[in-house]
């Protein structure tokens, strides 16, 4: 259990970095609270698994520091920092059984074997794996193995945190759901602080108190489910949260306010005085048909079962809406409506009033 | 998978059928066929039935020579795997030395084999080779012409320098194919490097090693040429391994039945052994 | 040009990979096989190609039986889960390679090639190797290659699995634009019900070897026609209960009860109920109220997963807005009944042929 902090950290995987593309991770600072879930969310090669490595010790950073309850670990080896981690396969110690899996680290620091069985057992019935303590480990199924790892971690009292590496990659589907929830109902039942880092924005914002939002080696946001949903800073942000993303159309502005096609779109903030291009953003969800608004012709539905996803064409690009099970699509050409409290401009990517500001 | 069957394939594989026919099985069928008649050559044969083999099974010289091998196979097993293991774990997994590791590596297995045989007969000469000639400055009294427990020494480490780099690049296939990950989980579970090898690196080890020992056994229970030509199976016959043993019978005394039972018995011996290793080694894994 | 499986079957030693199966696809269809990992799709997929003989059944294309024909003969294209491509080869020789066996003439694979990279979006990539470039490209030259030769049947198994999931949203809507103009049997291989919605077309159903439905996905997906194919339907997985009819009154163990259909026979029944039709709002006057322990509650921006417990039995709600329920407390949900499925004890859908069974 500790605040982890990041001061000024930057890395990069070549030894003598000139321009931004050499860096992995270009600065950041961030400060993270005990006993909080956190995810870093981004596409692949965004640097969320560096900055993990970096996080748990297993890289050294080439700039900058990181501090555990405000102790400097930077130069630490991953053994000494106390921190447990779930690789993307399962990392199962095969000759041996689910119990001695668990057991493992305990016995390895020299703890006592009452305490050892003692451990072993609650962290067993936690991860649902009490039936399966006799048998060898290598004859798990992957979703098992996972929970294998996972239990190494948690059997351990003097973890500072518990980190995640895509641990879902290898779990079948229908079982992932099950997992996935399993994760969520462990962080609340233990103190530890959990980072996880995945691409998949729902497995990210169900998981996390707070997400990190990266791209290309920078973080672009970070924020609560319910802030990155609702308002956020980037277009990146927006079109990665959700599913679908945001819709970013093409706008004019004029005195602070925003037109499509010369109709002027009620936002919730006001265009700022920078130049640049400027796009509207507004979510899926909080688009309607309605009897006035912007035109748009409905060019495909898709059904999704409780939902469906309908894309319209309009003067400012394409919008997607969602409609309910049971709700009515108008065929053709139609209206639709912007909830203006979910509706923002934004100049070069960045929400107006917010540039460059994560 | 299944394949859909194709006729033309046949034809392909015909000219090899007739080449191995020719030169491994009509020559074994010979064999079988020498081995149950007594002949003093001419073409000249008497059925003999079972008795070469009752005779070369009962012998004394036969059971020496049996015992030798199994001394020396055991030795060399003994010796090359845990040194292959040991060896292998030292070997860097990256960087710019992992290529001259493996070339240094790969050396002595590309030394024809009556050439090693040779390079040690002269290593080991006690007035001009360097092992010889150093072993007896120290102090020792080494002479492998002459003693025979000196001759088992040279006869083993010989084979020990020539043929460990097979299980050397055999366990190190199996070491590279880990995944960083094992290793990292281990030391964040603050295992030591001792528990990393018991409980990671053997195992994944094990199906390569198993390879290793099947067929360093193999080789080893067939070996003719390097103490051939390091001690002729000398002094005396205290390295006449059953191979040597076989080829003086055959070819020395032109024993042609007794040779050729004892060939057939010999083939049995390994078939047997190696069945036995190999179910004993994998039995493990139908689990 | 239509693919047909006639009593198709598939035995390794004694297990049964694929039960004797029925099954035509006419040409020019999109056709979703939807199951779990282990269900058969790959197995089926590749008796189609005629890289697996069946044991028993044949294989008919275009009217004629290609059972025993070899899959370098039939004009069929498949692309996988990894992205294979030829890793020392560039990536227009790799698009180009089939064409190149075919022994086409220079010009016109220059052109084919072009063409199918500009609709794939990889021009810029054509003199690159495949190790330079990006899962999405890698798995998109992949695809180029499958779909330049114009085969009568192309085959994808599960080719977005290994892709970010930003990718494979972006590429799921790509997939009906590339096959819009062919005449071929496209099949696809899928263990996400959502990716088999958005997709549109006809869905096979799969479980254990078996294909448990057959329909316009849509349909299926609305009508499933027994517990099996309701099962491999749902995402978040269907609420299952087990409830007994008497007296026109439905009753489940968890206490629960209210008034059944007409048309419901007494008798025991296992009810199915989705997840977005639980939910902590009451819907409507007819809700049926399911009460139980909050296990977890997993919250997107705009939606709430719930799970709880209900006399030990567990539930999933799914629901608009944010309910952030803390574990270990008792919280009411509300099902709408009227959109839950009945299944018989033999696993099939009851079909209530009344008005209100509109779900």
């Amino acid at each position: 259990m500790a605040r982890i902090t990041l001061k000024n950290l930057k890395h990069a995987y070549m030894p003598n970095p000139v321009n931004d593309e050499d860096w992995a991770l270009k600065e950041l600072n961030l400060d993270w609270d005990d006993g909080g879930a956190y995810a870093l969310l981004g596409p692949s090669g965004c640097g969320k698994t560096t900055l993990l490595n970096l996080i748990s010790g297993l890289l050294t950073p080439s700039h900058g520091s990181i501090l555990f309850d405000d102790h400097d670990v930077t130069g630490l080896p991953p053994e000494q920092r106390k921190i447990a981690q779930v690789f993307q396969f399962p990392v199962v110690y095969d000759t041996m059984t689910v119990y001695d899996n668990l057991a493992f680290p305990l016995r390895n620091r020299g703890v006592d074997e009452t305490t050892v069985n003692k451990r072993v057992l609650e962290v067993a019935e936690m991860n649902d794996l009490t039936a399966t303590l006799g048998n060898r480990a290598s004859g798990l199924t992957a979703d098992g193995k996972q929970k294998i790892s996972l239990g190494r971690g948690l059997v351990r009292t003097d973890v500072n945190a518990i980190l995640f590496d895509e641990p879902l990659t290898v779990i079948d589907p229908h079982l992932k759901f099950q997992l996935r929830s399993k994760l969520k109902e462990l962080h609340t039942r233990v103190p530890n602080t959990m980072i996880y880092v995945t691409h998949d924005q729902t497995e990210a914002i169900t998981f996390a108190d707070k997400v990190v939002v990266m791209n290309v080696g920078e973080v672009v946001q970070v924020g609560t489910p319910k802030e990155l949903f609702e308002e956020p800073h980037h277009t990146f942000v927006g079109h990665f949260i959700g599913s679908p993303g945001m819709n970013v159309l093409d706008c004019e502005v004029k005195n602070g306010h925003a037109y499509i096609a010369g109709k002027r779109i009620a936002t919730a903030n006001k265009a700022s005085a920078k130049a640049g291009k400027s796009e509207i953003g507004v979510r899926p969800e909080f688009v309607k048909f309605a009897g006035r608004g912007l035109e748009a012709r409905v060019v495909k539905v898709s059904d999704a079962g409780r939902f469906s996803v309908v894309e319209a064409d309009s003067a400012g690009g394409r919008v997607r809406l969602l409609v309910d099970e049971g709700g009515t699509i108008p065929p053709d050409t139609a209206h639709l409506e912007f909830d203006p409290a979910a509706t923002r401009i934004y100049t070069n990517g960045w929400l107006a009033g917010r540039e460059g500001q994560p | 998978m299944n394949k859909t069957v194709n006729q033309k394939a046949w034809f392909f594989v015909a000219p090899v059928l007739i080449l191995v026919a020719f030169n491994a099985i009509v020559p074994l069928m010979t064999v079988v066929n020498y081995s149950v008649q007594e002949t003093f050559g001419d073409n000249v044969f008497f059925w003999a039935g079972l008795r070469w083999f009752e005779e070369i099974l009962r012998s004394p010289r036969f059971h020496d020579a049996l015992g030798r091998q199994l001394f020396f196979t055991g030795t060399i097993l003994a010796i090359e795997v845990p040194l292959g293991v040991i060896i292998a774990l030292a070997m860097p997994r990256k960087g710019p030395w992992v290529s001259v590791c493996l070339v240094l590596m790969a050396m002595p297995l590309l030394i024809p084999w009556n050439v090693v045989g040779a390079m040690w007969n002269i290593f080991g000469l006690p007035e001009l080779g360097l092992l010889g000639k150093t072993l007896n400055t120290i102090g020792f009294d080494y002479n492998y012409t002459r003693q025979p427990g000196d001759a088992w020494f040279t006869l083993i480490l010989m084979d020990v320098w020539h043929w460990t780099s097979l299980v050397v690049l055999l366990a190190y296939a199996g070491l590279v194919s880990i995944p960083d990950a094992y290793y990292q989980a281990a030391r964040i579970d603050g295992a030591s490097s001792w528990a990393i090898f018991r409980y990671i690196q053997l195992p994944k080890m094990k199906r390569v090693l198993t390879i290793a020992v099947l067929l360093r056994f193999m080789d080893s229970f067939n070996i003719y040429t390097e103490p051939s030509v390091l001690t002729g199976g000398g002094p005396g016959n205290s390295t006449t391994l059953l191979s040597i043993d076989l080829v003086k019978i055959a070819l020395g005394q032109f024993d042609l039945g007794p040779a050729a039972a004892m060939s057939l018995i010999y083939f049995l011996v390994i078939l047997l052994f190696s069945w036995i290793f190999y179910t004993a080694m994998t039995r493990g894994e139908e689990q | 040009m239509a693919l047909e499986l006639k009593n198709v079957a598939k035995k390794v030693g004694a297990d049964v990979h694929i039960h004797p199966t029925d099954l035509t696809f006419e040409p020019g269809s999109f056709n979703i096989l939807l199951g779990t990992t282990l269900a058969g799709k790959t197995t089926l997929m590749q008796m189609m190609a005629g890289l697996e003989k069946p044991t028993s059944g044949e294989v008919w294309f275009d009217g004629r039986n290609v059972t025993g024909t070899a899959v370098q003969k039939r004009n069929v294209s498949m692309v996988y889960q990894q992205f294979i491509n030829y890793p020392n080869m560039s990536v227009f020789d790799n698009i180009a390679s089939p064409l190149r066996v075919a022994r086409l003439p220079d010009q016109e694979i220059q052109s084919r090639v072009g063409e199918m990279a500009e609709l794939m979006r990889i021009s810029a990539m054509l003199d690159r190797r495949p190790s330079e470039l990006s899962g999405g490209q890698q798995q998109r030259t992949a695809m180029a290659r499958a779909l330049v030769k114009d085969s009568d049947l192309i085959l994808l198994d599960e080719p977005l699995a290994n892709l970010d999931f930003k990718l494979r949203e972006e590429m799921r809507d790509e997939l009906p634009r590339l096959f819009a103009e062919r005449n071929c049997v496209v099949v696809y291989a899928t263990t996400e019900p959502t990716e088999a919605l958005l997709l549109g077309g006809q869905t096979a159903a799969m479980h254990e070897g078996r294909v448990v439905d057959l329909g316009p996905t849509a349909q299926i997906y609305r009508h499933p026609s027994g517990l099996e194919s309701a099962k491999v339907f749902s995402e978040p997985p269907i609420n299952l209960a087990s409830a007994s009819v008497k007296s026109g009154w439905v009753l489940l163990d968890e206490g629960v009860s209210w008034k059944a259909d007409k048309g419901l026979a007494d008798g025991t029944y296992t009810i199915g109920i989705r997840p977005h039709h639980v939910s902590p709002v009451r819907q409507s006057s007819k809700s049926v109220v399911v009460e139980g322990k909050v296990k977890v509650a997993e919250l997107t921006g705009s939606e709430s997963i719930i799970h709880f417990h209900a006399h030990d039995h567990p539930w999933v709600s799914l629901s608009h807005g944010v309910h952030p329920f803390e574990t270990g407390r008792f919280a009411r949900f509300y099902a709408d009944m009227s959109k839950c499925f009945y299944f018989d004890s033999g696993g099939h859908l009851v079909d209530l042929s009344s008005a209100g069974k509109a779900a």
